[in-house]
Formats: structure tokens, C-alpha cells, sequence
């Protein structure tokens, strides 16, 4: 109350009371249509919050989500009507890199801040001083997965990369550097493409290097069929992955196939404060499941906005621009968020493992 | 000056009187208006292969992809002092190497008709984007981006002026009479002593030319390009345009462009509007389920296309 | 040796899920001459079809993964599917037939294009776990076997290549030795011949087109027993890779489809397991064009003459 009492224009804003438009660009239907809708989720909810509790500046927040069809082309299609002909004063999303590499000129040149809650490609944020993401980036992660191969005593270790995913690439270049830097060794490379079905010609000749434990920072659609085809090829050693796993359908189909194995995440929703428990309590009131990762960055990345929003006491773009620039130490459900002089989050990750058809929650590795 | 030419002319001056307002209209709907003259660019050009010559092709997002990249890559090595000449020797060389590609595929079609014509294609559509996601100057599966927005209103419809200008008066003249003689029939063509051979290439090289050059301009206007994004999904999107707006008719096939290009953007506002029943906002959303509907009932319906055998420069006989 | 010998039974078995969906665009293709693109999403309807199914159909066969329950869900599945591609030859290529074979084509990619869309919103854009409705499991195979006995093999390969070669021999005997299969041959060969002589041309094309959605379908089950994970898209890439499949084998050419499949199957499996995948699609592809050039009419093709 008091801060919204030193906002001024706030004040006037309340008695117009007109609302606050904040674009959001999604994949709602196509290929990553699990990640699209689970941060959209986490979006809404954020919103329907922020609204519960009075808005901001005294003004209601509106989303105005646009699908594109995880088809490219489509983003910068899409944030060009929100900008232009929905007149919105920041965008939200995308979850894929890709798609958001290709929103991200458009609001850069429009001087419309973007803040997308989980590309994690450094080149993101490099397009421009608009450009923002809440989640850590690829390097981190790749470094947390070998330092925490390394504490479990793994020596020789075997990747299953997807090619077709500039994330598992990265994810597994920075796995290498920072695994074989420290002693341990890469017994076998091994490749597949997002959209496959069959592994076992890859896991066949991963068996055949005898590793400890093997590498696969792919995504939810995939790892279960890895994971399934390898135990039936008879390879009973523990995978490790990224935050690419989480997704609804990971544990369905893979049933008691990665029971044991670990990745790494944004977030735990066993995690016990009680910022993250009332998350958890109010997401499955409202759409029924656990809320994912991806859900977790989407409200953060409504809720940063909004207290950016506060911070600036406008709407006016150039003015949040800043507000969400100065971020620190933002309480998120995803942790500690500051976002830093090159508009990444500075955060830290957790690992998760698998037991009886549930994540849960191993340790805590700061950046 | 004959009458095609006169239009010619008084098309590249609407281009430019049109350019001076580009910049005042909503940027949201100069974004449709320049997917519009892009997509006319790639559904004229595959009409010149499928509808005039009767090859039927189902890879013209490769062709597409080849100009994006090469021009694209041009513009990046050239650097920040890349200006419009730049651009247009880009855009320029993007299209001859997509002819490149057209000759490559063209000559298979000697051998081959019909259905396996079409998996050929589709095949070298696929293999072009495998290609592209295994080389790494090209940024392989992160895509390519970094280029300056060197795509306008101007460029894209004097493309598709000078485009629809070619194309027609190619097709209309006593030369070009052999494409429409392979199409209708080719035994009897060759019989005549028609060159088929030569039509046959002829029409891939200039087709994946045009499409090469949609593909410069769509790069320089997206600036980011990714190899996903010109899959055989998008030849087929390109090949229902053709159909939908009538075979061999470049107006009917232009003006499918049109229509299929702004239906989608249409749809999704439509959802927008709060006053509008619940039903038909729901159905709205859903407007691929629609588009996919749309395309049986109007093939049911108007098997010949939506405008039938409408066309430039010809009057109605 | 023996990792190239695995690679061979991986290929294999994903190689006889392309031939069974190979068999239905050749089969169109021989009767209609025309290539019917929702083809490959009529073995996603399958795979849905099971999911949906399956768990009714396991307790009617006593509950749990069981052969019974098994042969049920592939069954119902393949009943369905038969149903669904004899309603959309009636419905939507059936008014077209005199059209252009263009016409027809791109009504065939509305029809995919709505099952593909429509999948996504009937069953969820997300991937879907198939239950477990037999114990997939490796074969122990006996150490007197020596090297091999390092194979693996599994039941639900096992199953795929014996379900395969059931249905295809099944469908040899219908094609050979009963009076539709017959009449297929005949509309094949001739349409106007085939007409004149007394065959009902619309009843043998439903009936093509069931017998080869109702493989379509077969293929969908015989997937998800091997891969559980099933999704409203999963049919692109299969229906795809089934048509190259057909080509390569000479379009129309029942046995050509089946070869063009474990060709593939074992091409691909080989490609990733020793290249790379990202090299899987191109090389496919460019295999198939090699073969096309050589023979323009698919390897079991007899090359067409045109006639003046």
C-alpha cells in the first residue's frame, strides 16, 4: 500500500482503472505444445493473482496470448500484433529458444521489453538491451549436470545428444568441457533428432562402451522411449539430463524406466516455503496437476513483470525497461532471482531425481 | 507500348507511391501485407511448374530455403555496410542459386512423371533443409539470424510486379505456348517437335528462381530463419494455394495467396473480439481445424478452384 | 559384428511398421492411382484408437498385458481404422474421382491436415503413455549361441516382425485367391475393362481402402507396443517415411511396398547408428532418388508405357 502510494500516476490510473495490456506469445497446439501451455498456465495464474490482490498501479492486468503453433515464422508475426495492434507494454514468452530468437528483433526494435521465462540459448538476450529471461542459461547447466556426475562418482560417461535441439547441444558441449577438465571421460557420443521414436541403434552401441551412466539432456517426448529401450536392451545404469525432462508425459510413459536417474530443474515443487506451497496449492486448485517447471518460470516471469511494473510506478516502456533491468533479488518460486548486466538470471538450479513415479528433491547447487 | 507493359509500369509506380505510406500503416498489418506479396511470389512460381507446365512439385520450400540462406548469408559477410545494393545483389544471387537447385531437380523430372516426380521433389525439398542442418556457417539447427531488416513494402511488390510480369507474358507468348503444350499433352508436344525436355527445365529453373527470391525477402524481413521453417509443410501450404486458386491461372492463384495468407492472421482476431458468441470464438482459435475443413469442402465444391480460370491479360474470350 | 548385427534387427523391426503402412498407400495407389496423404494419420487414429481401447478390452480378456488382450486392442483398432479410411474415401474422395488426380490429392491433404489438427484438440497436443498391453521384455537368448547370445531381441520385436508377416501373407491370399482381390487385380489393370466386365468399382475401393487403413492401423498398435508414446503428430513422419517406402518398392506393387519398408527400416537404422541422424532424412532420400533414376519404376515396378 505504501509503495503504491508514493506511485502518483497509480493513483489517477485507479480511478480510470483501464487495464494494464501485457502480451504473451505461446505454443499452445504443435510439436512443444507441453512446455507452451504449462508456462501459459503458470502465466495465468500469476495474472489471475496479481488481479486478485488490486492489480498494479491500481489497474487490472490483461493477457492477451497469441498461439503460434511452435511453426516459425509465426512469432514475430505475432508480437508485431501485439505491439502495434494490441498496444502492449511488454511480451512474455516464448519457451523455445528458436521461437523466441525470432520475436526478440521485433520488440527490440519497437523498444518493447520482452522477458521470456525459459529460453535458455545464451543469443537470446543478446539481440538486445530489451531482451530479458528469468531462467538460467545453458552453460550453467551443463556445468551443474558434470560437477554433480563427478560428486556421484561417475568416471566414464556416455551423452545421447539431440542434434536437432540447440539446447541439448549446448547443454552437452559444456557437460564435455567441464566433465573431461576434471578427469572424467566420454566413452561414447551418440546423436538422435527430436521426434524419433527408435534408440535402439544409438543405445546399442552405448552399451557396447560400458559406461557408468549416460548423458541425455533431450527433452520429455524422447528421454522415456531412451530410457524405456535402454532397460529393455538390458542397460541398467543411472541417465542424467536438464530441465528438458520435465514435461507431463515424462513419467507416464517411462513408468519405472528412470527410476534412479537425476536432472536438473528450476525448481522442486516439494521444495517447503511457503511462496512455493502456496503456488503448488493454488496451480492445482485451479488446473487440477502438479505444476512443472515450465509453469513455475511463466508465473515468475508475470510476477517480475508486475513488480517491475510497481517499480517503475508506469507502464511506459522505456521507464519499465529499467525497472525490469534492476531486478534483484526477486522471491520467485523458481528461487532467488537478480538479473544481471546482460539481462540473464543469475539463479540457482536444482537437482531432482526419480523414485516410485515421483521428482524429488536431492540438492540445491548455487551459481 | 503494349498493354502488359503499361501495366508493368503502372504497377512498380503504385509500388512506390505505396512505399511512401508503408511506413504510417500498423506495423502488425504491413507484416500480413508483406507475407502476402511473398506468398504470391512462391504460389505464382510454383503455378509456372504445376499449373502451366503439369510437373507436379512438392518442394518449393526447398527452393525457398536456398535463397534465404545464400542471401542471407551475403548480407551477413558483407557486414553492417550492407546497404539496398547489397541487398539486392543478395536477394539476386539468393535466386540464381535457387535456379541452381531447379536445374538439379529439373533434369530427374526427364526421367520421371506424376507421382514419382513428386516424391523427387519432396525428396530434394528434405534434403536441401537436411543439408542446411548440418552446416554450421549456416547455424545449422539454431537457424540464422542478424540480418538488417532490408525487406519493404516497395521491394516485395516490385518483386511481385516484375514476377507476375515475367511469368505472364512468358507464358502468354508463342514460346512460352510450350509449357502449356507439356501440361496438356506430352506425347503429342513432343510429336510436334516441342522441345519438352527443355520446357521441363526451363520451368523448374524459373520457378525456383522466383521462389529463391521470396526466400531473400522473407529472410530479410523475418531476420532469423530456422531450417524447420521450410519444411514440406510449407510446400504444401505453397501447392494449396496453387490448387485452391486454379491451376494455371496466375490472377485465381495470386489472389489464393491473398486470401489464405490473411485468413489465419483473420481468424485469430476474430477470437479476440469479447462480443462475439463463445462457440464461435472457440472455433475461431481453432483455425487450423477450420483452414483443414475449408480446403475438402472447397475441393468438394469448387474442384476447378476458387476462381477458376481467371487471368491476367487475357480477355475473356 | 555384433553391435552391425543389432543394428540389422533394430532396422528390421522398425522397417516392418513402414511396410505395413506402405501396403495401404500401394494399394490405393493401385486401384486409384492416387497417393492418399492422410494415410500416415490413419495409423495415428490406430494408436488412439488402442489407447482408448485398451483398457476395456484388457479386463474383457481378464485385465493385465496379456497376448488375449493384446489381439483384442489390435483387432478393435484396426476395425476402426478400416471404418474411418472406408468414411473418408465416401465422404471426401469419392465426389472427386472424376477430377483431376491433383483435385483429389489436395482434398487428401485437408483431410490429414484435419486429423492432425483435430487430433490435437480431441486428444491433447501432448504425448500420451500407451498402456502396457503385453510385457515387453528382452529375450534371453541361449548361451550355446555363442556371440549372438549378446543379441537382443524383444518380445514386442518379436511380435511386430510375426504380426507383419501374418498380415502380409493374409493379405497376399486375399489379393491372390478371392474374387475382390480379384476384381482389385482387374481395376488395376484396367479400370474401364474392369467396369465393363461387371466389377463393382466403388465396392472394391472401399474395400481397398479398409483393408489398407485397417493396416494403418495395425501399425499404430504394433508401434506403441514398442514405443508407448503416442501424440496427434506422430503419423508425419511415419506416413512419410511409408510413402518413400512405397516408391522405392514401385507404387502399386504389394510386395515392392514391403521390400521398400525393411529397405528403409534397416537404411535408417544404420544411417544413425553409424552416421549421424541428422544425416538419416537426406541419405533416405537421396537413396530413394539414386533408385528412382536408375529405375523410374521402383525396384518391383513393371515401368509403365505410355500409351498414345
Amino acid at each position: 500500500m505504501l509503495v503504491s502510494a508514493v506511485c502518483l500516476p497509480g493513483i489517477f490510473a485507479a480511478i480510470s482503472a483501464e487495464p494494464i495490456l501485457v502480451g504473451e506469445v505461446a505454443s499452445l497446439t504443435g510439436a512443444s505444445a507441453s512446455f507452451g501451455q504449462s508456462s501459459h498456465e503458470g502465466t495465468e495464474l500469476a495474472v489471475a493473482e496479481i488481479n486478485a490482490a488490486g492489480g498494479v498501479l491500481g489497474r487490472p492486468i490483461l493477457l492477451i496470448t497469441e498461439d503460434d503453433q511452435s511453426q516459425a515464422g509465426q512469432p514475430a508475426t505475432i508480437v508485431r500484433k501485439l505491439i502495434s495492434q494490441d498496444k502492449v507494454v511488454a511480451v512474455l514468452g516464448e519457451v523455445a529458444s528458436s521461437k523466441s530468437l525470432e520475436a526478440a528483433p521485433i520488440c527490440q526494435q519497437n523498444k518493447i521489453p520482452m522477458i521470456t521465462p525459459a529460453s535458455t540459448n545464451p543469443k537470446v538476450t543478446e539481440v538486445g538491451d530489451h531482451i530479458f529471461r528469468i531462467c538460467f542459461i545453458d552453460p550453467f547447466q551443463g556445468t551443474v549436470c558434470s560437477k554433480f556426475a563427478r560428486e556421484m562418482g561417475w568416471k566414464k560417461v556416455a551423452v545421447l545428444t539431440d542434434v536437432k535441439q540447440d539446447y541439448s547441444v549446448g547443454l552437452t558441449e559444456c557437460f564435455m568441457r567441464d566433465f573431461t577438465a576434471n578427469g572424467g571421460e566420454i566413452v561414447k557420443e551418440q546423436k538422435f533428432s527430436s521426434g524419433d521414436k527408435d534408440f535402439k541403434p544409438q543405445l546399442t552401441s552405448i552399451k557396447a562402451a560400458r559406461p557408468d551412466a549416460v548423458f541425455v539432456p533431450g527433452y520429455y517426448a524422447e528421454v522415456p522411449l531412451i530410457a524405456k529401450q535402454a532397460r529393455l536392451l538390458g542397460i541398467k545404469i543411472p541417465f542424467l539430463g536438464g530441465d528438458g525432462w520435465v514435461g507431463d508425459s515424462l513419467l507416464k510413459v517411462a513408468g519405472s524406466a528412470l527410476d534412479g536417474s537425476f536432472f536438473s530443474a528450476h525448481f522442486s515443487s516439494e521444495d517447503q516455503s511457503p511462496k512455493v506451497r502456496n503456488f503448488v496449492e493454488t496451480f492445482r486448485a485451479k488446473y487440477g496437476g502438479m505444476p512443472d517447471d515450465m509453469a513455475a518460470l511463466g508465473y515468475d516471469s508475470a510476477m517480475i513483470l508486475a513488480a517491475a511494473i510497481r517499480a517503475a510506478c508506469t507502464t511506459d516502456p522505456a521507464a519499465l525497461r529499467d525497472a525490469i533491468a534492476a531486478t534483484k533479488d526477486h522471491d520467485g518460486v523458481t528461487g532467488r532471482i537478480s538479473l544481471d548486466e546482460r539481462r540473464n538470471a543469475s539463479k540457482p538450479a536444482v537437482i531432482l531425481t526419480i523414485r516410485d513415479g515421483g521428482f524429488h528433491f536431492v540438492k540445491k547447487v548455487e551459481p | 507500348m503494349s498493354r502488359p507493359r503499361t501495366l508493368l509500369l503502372a504497377a512498380l509506380a503504385l509500388c512506390a507511391a505505396g512505399s511512401v505510406f508503408s511506413g504510417s500503416i500498423n506495423p502488425y498489418y504491413h507484416d500480413i501485407l508483406i507475407m502476402i506479396g511473398i506468398n504470391i511470389l512462391l504460389a505464382a512460381s510454383l503455378n509456372l511448374i504445376i499449373g502451366h507446365t503439369g510437373q507436379f512439385s512438392l518442394g518449393h520450400a526447398g527452393f525457398m530455403a536456398v535463397g534465404a540462406y545464400s542471401s542471407a548469408w551475403i548480407t551477413i559477410a558483407w557486414g553492417a555496410s550492407a546497404g539496398w545494393l547489397a541487398y539486392l545483389s543478395a536477394l539476386f544471387a539468393g535466386g540464381v542459386a535457387a535456379a541452381a537447385a531447379g536445374l538439379a531437380v529439373g533434369v530427374p523430372s526427364l526421367r520421371l512423371r506424376g507421382d514419382y516426380l513428386a516424391i523427387v521433389t519432396l525428396g530434394f525439398g528434405e534434403i536441401i533443409k537436411g543439408v542446411i542442418q548440418n552446416a554450421e556457417p549456416l547455424g545449422a539447427q539454431r537457424g540464422l539470424g542478424g540480418m538488417a531488416q532490408h525487406t519493404n513494402f516497395f521491394w516485395t511488390f516490385a518483386c511481385v510486379a516484375l514476377a507476375i510480369y515475367g511469368i505472364t507474358t512468358l507464358v502468354h507468348s508463342t514460346y512460352g505456348s510450350g509449357f502449356l503444350a507439356v501440361r496438356d499433352d506430352e506425347i503429342a508436344a513432343e510429336a510436334m517437335g516441342i522441345n519438352t525436355t527443355k520446357y521441363k527445365v526451363l520451368a523448374f529453373v524459373i520457378g525456383a528462381f522466383v521462389a529463391g527470391i521470396a526466400g531473400g525477402l522473407y529472410a530479410h524481413f523475418k531476420q532469423f530463419i530456422h531450417p524447420e521453417g521450410f519444411s514440406f509443410l510449407r510446400s504444401v501450404d505453397i501447392v494449396v494455394m496453387v490448387i485452391l486458386g486454379g491451376m494455371g491461372s496466375t490472377a485465381g492463384v495470386c489472389l489464393a495467396a491473398v486470401v489464405l495468407t490473411v485468413l489465419p492472421e483473420f481468424l485469430r482476431s476474430v477470437s479476440d473480439y469479447p462480443w462475439l458468441p463463445a462457440p464461435v470464438r472457440e472455433l475461431a482459435e481453432n483455425r487450423m481445424i477450420l483452414y483443414s475443413i475449408l480446403i475438402v469442402v472447397l475441393m468438394l465444391t469448387r474442384p476447378q478452384g476458387l476462381f477458376g480460370k481467371l487471368d491476367f491479360g487475357r480477355k475473356k474470350p | 559384428m555384433i553391435e552391425f548385427l543389432q543394428q540389422l534387427v533394430n532396422g528390421l523391426s522398425q522397417g516392418a511398421i513402414y511396410a505395413l503402412i506402405a501396403l495401404g498407400y500401394t494399394m490405393v495407389f493401385g486401384v486409384l492411382r492416387f497417393i492418399n496423404f492422410a494415410h500416415g494419420d490413419i495409423y495415428m487414429i490406430g494408436a488412439f484408437a488402442g489407447f482408448y481401447s485398451a483398457p476395456k478390452l484388457l479386463a474383457l480378456a481378464g485385465g493385465g498385458p496379456s497376448f488375449a488382450g493384446a489381439a483384442l486392442v489390435l483387432v478393435a483398432a484396426m476395425a476402426l481404422c478400416a471404418a474411418a479410411g472406408v468414411l473418408i474415401e465416401r465422404v471426401c474422395y469419392r465426389p472427386l474421382r472424376a477430377q483431376p488426380r491433383l483435385t483429389v490429392l489436395i482434398a487428401a491433404i485437408g483431410v490429414s491436415l484435419l486429423l492432425e489438427n483435430g487430433g490435437q484438440f480431441a486428444f491433447g497436443a501432448d504425448p500420451q503413455a500407451f498402456p502396457e498391453i503385453i510385457a515387453d521384455s528382452a529375450i534371453d537368448l541361449p548361451a550355446s549361441w555363442g556371440e549372438f547370445s549378446l543379441l537382443t531381441i524383444t518380445v514386442g520385436q518379436v511380435i511386430v516382425l510375426g504380426s507383419t508377416a501374418v498380415l502380409l501373407l493374409a493379405l497376399r491370399a486375399v489379393v491372390l485367391h478371392t474374387r475382390t482381390g480379384m476384381a482389385m487385380r482387374a481395376l488395376s489393370l484396367n479400370p474401364l475393362a474392369a467396369s465393363l466386365m461387371g466389377v463393382n468399382t466403388d465396392a472394391v475401393v472401399s474395400f481397398t481402402f479398409a483393408v489398407g487403413s485397417a493396416m494403418a492401423g495395425a501399425a499404430g498398435i504394433l508401434t506403441a507396443i514398442q514405443q508407448p508414446s503416442i501424440d496427434p503428430l506422430m503419423g508425419i513422419n511415419a506416413g512419410l517415411k511409408a510413402f518413400v517406402a512405397a516408391v522405392l518398392g514401385g507404387i502399386g506393387n504389394i510386395p515392392g511396398a514391403a521390400l521398400g519398408g525393411v529397405l528403409i527400416g534397416i537404411l535408417e537404422a544404420l544411417v544413425v547408428g553409424y552416421i549421424s541422424p541428422t544425416y538419416r532424412d537426406p541419405i533416405v532420400f537421396a537413396v530413394l532418388i539414386v533408385v528412382l533414376l536408375v529405375r523410374p519404376s521402383g525396384l518391383l515396378g513393371k515401368p509403365e508405357r505410355e500409351k498414345v
